[in-house]
């Protein structure tokens, strides 16, 4: 029963963020002087004298600008649901195309270093928290992993192993000579590409991981409920079971919370390694004020974030009882 | 036929930076066989401390002297396997925190699975089977078993402590301030539990520790009175509350509210002053300091207890005993 | 109820060793931004300036050097000077040692005045959410949530590529505007937990004004708290800001330590290896987040002595 409500409820949240990050791209430019569209267009890209008046006039009719403000919010919105975003004047191609083809990099490269750094983040941080001298260690270690800047560390890895040792490639995805395929050569090259990337964001997301699964063992071990099985002669073993337990459904949710964090992460790193996700996309259109691309990758973010938030979520009610109660009542 | 548990001059001390904290020190009693034994004192007195170093002790509590002897063995100088083993079986407790005792997130047919596991149970549905008897016979639905502690009610979560700590049919109970933060209406339902648990035999013995003299009336067949680390007052209950010795038992008897006497007023009449600190506790008389009898070598020789009828004994100097120093 | 006296533990919080550490390396290079300057002749843009009658001519030989170099430069009227580059110098001969110590105050200044706004806003908005209740609590906590889901990172680079020139203070505020929710959502419940307390209660009693209530009781509660999060709130600004600029939105007036990192990977630094120009930036913002994880461990330990461990 609590867990329906608390659905309608995280659904609500989630599509009022929704609304309100659209609204916010669709109000920018609006609020900029002059002519949205202008204001869009006066990147210093430098357009062809006749281009400039072609987009002009594409954009007044997509957006009806002649037309009411709410005429014109609606058929934002309904250019948005049919893929629409604008046009890149910066690559000269659809934002959706662009967008479409550099977000499967993100996942390949976010995806595996997110997962597996909370596995074994979370895996450290449990045998720090237990044991006091191995705790002393690396504790400073991880605290030291955890403030270093994702695309810093990136920085570290291409120079010490991409051009010192010369052990990995280190810009781009694959090499340039190859065309993506499903070929041998290719996905070795791919995989190959992959590797420090991966690694960059893998490494110092472990350090979070650690610390906070630390905590949350001391902090669990110290509950009623491990004392209570303690009192009863439960065994060490019984009682770290318990505690890690409950320790590890913060860190689930943590994983919700720290995602956005990690995004901005995977951004910057790809910018060192030349990787063609969304980052560089976003650094391309924010340097060159291509502020159609900028706002499409913007929404693409955050529908992205978004809707991990919400799977998180939903694994979480399953997985903690605690949730589904407290939706009970009230 | 000795006592289910004998504590002989017991020395639990807390070890702090500063020196140890003499928590309990050189208590002596004993719980026999089918009696509810009642603990008695303010908080601080050591009295919480006594119960749990029969059960865990953990630094930096600290066992510097003294026996235990429950069922013929030293629960001091037992290995940690052992001790481990004869929890919950033989030795089992409510704890202060009962309402919150139960981890949240785990059924409580498999917590109390986990535990019994541990001590030599093989059959699952057997320990299923006696958990749901049990909890019918508490009053709480079969199907609790079957629910995570979170969705009870606090004082479901109460009673669903109780029969998860009784469940083995341990021989000793330890019951420690397990009313006080509970309400009136609760409170009774505990207790009555506690004596329903005697009737059916599922426990042998309970030793209860309380605040609240109240209390002890209603369960206690025996009690003691502990004030600062010490006894200073030890017998059957009737007698205890009704003409009590010690000047603190007395005092503690007169703060009772009565029948007929609205709780403010008799609230107002607590006992004056602090307890002495237990670090560098004086040679003394311990409670001297508050004592409205006090006389000279109070606080020079400490009072040893004295039998003033069978089996009621009282530390202090109105009633002699100055001379075994 | 045992209140301790500020001061006790302001002495509690430096005899802690963690403390001791944070606060020690944070102290160092707060010192090494305000004297660094004094070690290097040349200007915060790497370069030597000559006054010329009334203005500033700057000189540079443009050579690429390794740290610890010394070399000679003609100044525009002519004058030889022997210069020494601590760090060497970047691509276009400018000296990094000087760009890195007036960057690191640029990049303090912002993470400073960020977490100031960050957190007044989120104390105020988180303070009056869980002090007040109902409906505007409802209101003020969907909007926390909205923007904690939203990433930060991307309304920052939304928010910077419209402006087109962008002091370290522009920067600073949108940064600030940004990281307030984590502030308000535990401002929020440690008032809720405060304010049923009894001593709230009785001021309630007794007939205190709202404002006498927060700011005689709840807020003396809440320092050490609020402290806390303020420091959480520089070392975010601190990455944020560092971020902002490596992708090429930092402040376009003035040179920062992520700003240095972004000129690096711009002209190649790190396959021509040269380590003296993206090592040290990224070296001390690390070392910066670390001293604040530590200060902010310490305090815990002190308010929250719970998680002290062994013989400390």
């Amino acid at each position: 029963m609590g867990f329906k409500k608390y659905l309608a409820r995280k659904t609500g949240v989630y599509l009022i963020t929704f609304l309100f990050a659209v609204t916010l791209n669709w109000l920018r430019p609006r609020l900029m002087p002059g002519n949205p569209i202008e204001a869009m267009l006066s990147s210093n890209l430098g357009l062809a004298p006749g281009e400039k008046e072609v987009l002009m006039k594409y954009y007044s009719q997509l957006y009806g600008l002649d037309k009411p403000l709410w005429e014109q919010f609606v058929n934002f919105w309904v250019s948005l649901f049919h893929g629409n975003l604008g046009y890149s004047i910066l690559y000269k191609a659809p934002v959706t195309d662009l967008i479409k083809h550099a977000l499967p990099y993100d996942v390949v490269i976010l995806l595996p270093a997110i997962a597996l750094s909370w596995l074994v983040g979370n895996w450290l941080g449990a045998i720090a928290g237990k044991n006091k001298r191995y705790d002393r260690y690396t504790m400073p270690l991880f605290y030291f992993l955890a403030s270093m800047p994702y695309f810093w560390f990136a920085m570290l890895l291409v120079y010490f192993v991409g051009v010192r040792a010369g052990w990995l490639p280190y810009q781009g995805a694959y090499a340039p000579d190859l065309i993506p395929s499903f070929s041998g050569d290719f996905i070795a090259s791919f995989l190959k590409h992959w590797i420090l990337p991966f690694l960059s964001l893998f490494i110092v997301m472990i350090g979070s991981w650690a610390i906070g699964m630390r905590n949350m063992i001391i902090y669990e071990l110290e509950a009623d409920y491990v004392r209570y099985l303690e009192a009863l002669g439960g065994s060490e073993k019984l009682l770290t079971k318990h505690a890690y337990r409950n320790a590890i459904l913060p860190q689930v949710t943590g994983l919700a919370l720290q995602l956005g964090l990690m995004v901005a992460g995977a951004i910057a790193t790809e910018i060192v390694f030349n990787y063609p996700g969304i980052g560089i996309l976003i650094m391309n259109a924010a340097l060159s004020q291509d502020y159609f691309l900028l706002q499409g990758a913007f929404l693409m973010v955050v529908i992205s974030v978004l809707a991990a938030n919400f799977i998180i979520d939903l694994i979480y009610a399953f997985i903690d009882p605690r949730v589904r109660t407290s939706y009970t009542e009230g | 036929m000795s006592s289910l548990l004998d504590v002989r001059n017991l020395k639990i001390y807390y070890k702090t930076p500063v020196g140890y904290v003499k928590a309990v020190d050189n208590v002596s009693f004993k719980v026999e066989k089918g009696e509810v034994f009642g603990v008695a004192g303010e908080s601080g007195c050591g009295k919480s401390t006594l119960v749990h170093s029969l059960i865990l002790r953990k630094p930096p509590m600290v066992h510097m002297g003294g026996q235990a002897v429950f069922k013929g063995r030293d629960l001091m100088q037992l290995s940690k396997e052992e001790e481990r083993r004869i929890k919950y079986t033989e030795l089992s407790i409510i704890p202060q925190y009962a309402m919150n005792a139960l981890n949240p997130t785990k059924k409580i047919k498999d917590i109390v699975w986990d535990i019994a596991r541990e001590h030599g149970y093989e059959d699952r549905n057997e320990v299923e089977k006696l958990l749901r008897e049990r909890l019918a016979m508490v009053k709480l639905s079969e199907k609790v078993a079957d629910m995570y502690p979170v969705e009870l009610s606090g004082g479901m979560r109460q009673r669903a402590t109780m029969v998860v700590s009784t469940l083995m049919n341990p021989d000793l109970l330890i019951a420690d301030e397990v009313t006080s933060a509970l309400d009136v209406t609760t409170q009774r339902v505990v207790l009555e539990l506690l004596n329903y648990f005697m009737e059916q035999d599922i426990v042998k013995s309970i030793i209860f520790v309380t605040h609240d003299l109240a209390l002890l009336d209603k369960i206690a067949d025996r009690f003691m009175v502990m004030y600062a680390g010490k006894v200073v007052e030890m017998g059957p209950t009737e007698e205890l509350i009704n003409e009590p010795s010690h000047p603190y038992t007395t005092m503690l008897v007169e703060s009772l509210p009565k029948i007929g006497v609205r709780y403010r007023e008799t609230k107002l009449k607590g006992i004056p002053g602090y307890p002495i600190s237990l670090l560098n506790p004086p040679k003394g008389c311990r409670f001297y300091t508050r004592c409205p009898y006090a006389m000279e070598h109070c606080p020079k020789v400490e009072p040893s207890l004295v039998e003033i009828e069978e089996g009621h004994v009282v530390a202090c100097h109105l009633y002699g005993g100055e001379s075994n120093e | 109820m045992p209140r301790r006296s500020r001061m006790d533990t302001v002495k509690i919080a430096f005899r802690n060793r963690k403390f001791q550490f944070g606060f020690g390396l944070l102290m160092f290079f707060v010192l090494f931004a305000l004297i660094g300057p004094l070690f290097t002749p040349f200007a915060w843009d790497g370069l030597y300036y000559e006054k010329v009658g009334k203005i500033e001519l700057a000189s540079y030989s443009g050579r690429h050097l390794p740290p610890m170099s010394h070399e000679e430069i003609y100044t525009y009227t002519g004058k030889k000077v022997e210069v020494l580059h601590i760090l060497g110098t970047d691509i276009q001969g400018k000296d990094v040692y000087a760009q890195l110590v007036y960057g690191l105050r640029t990049s303090l200044w912002i993470a400073v005045l960020a977490a100031v706004i960050g957190t007044i806003l989120g104390v105020t908005i988180g303070f009056v959410a869980g002090y007040k209740g109902g409906w505007i609590d409802e209101i003020l906590m969907m909007v926390v949530n909205i923007m904690l889901v939203i990433p930060a990172i991307v309304l920052l680079i939304l928010v910077a590529a419209y402006l087109s020139a962008r002091s370290p203070e522009i920067q600073a505020i949108i940064i600030g505007l940004t990281g307030w929710p984590w502030v308000a959502r535990a401002v929020r419940s440690q008032t809720l937990s405060l304010k049923n307390r009894e001593f709230v209660s009785l001021a309630r009693l007794a007939g205190q004004s709202d404002s006498k209530i927060i700011f005689g009781e709840i807020m003396p509660n809440m320092v050490s708290y609020v402290f806390m999060a303020g420091i959480l709130q520089f070392s975010g600004a601190i990455l944020a800001s560092a971020t902002l600029d490596f992708i090429g939105l930092g402040p376009t007036t003035m040179v920062s330590l992520g700003n240095i990192l972004q000129k690096a990977i711009a002209y190649n630094a790190l396959q021509f290896g040269w380590w003296w120009w993206f090592i040290p930036p990224g070296v001390i913002i690390t070392l910066i987040i670390t001293a604040l994880f530590f200060v902010n461990l310490g305090m815990e330990e002190v308010f929250n002595p719970r998680l002290r461990r062994g013989g400390e």
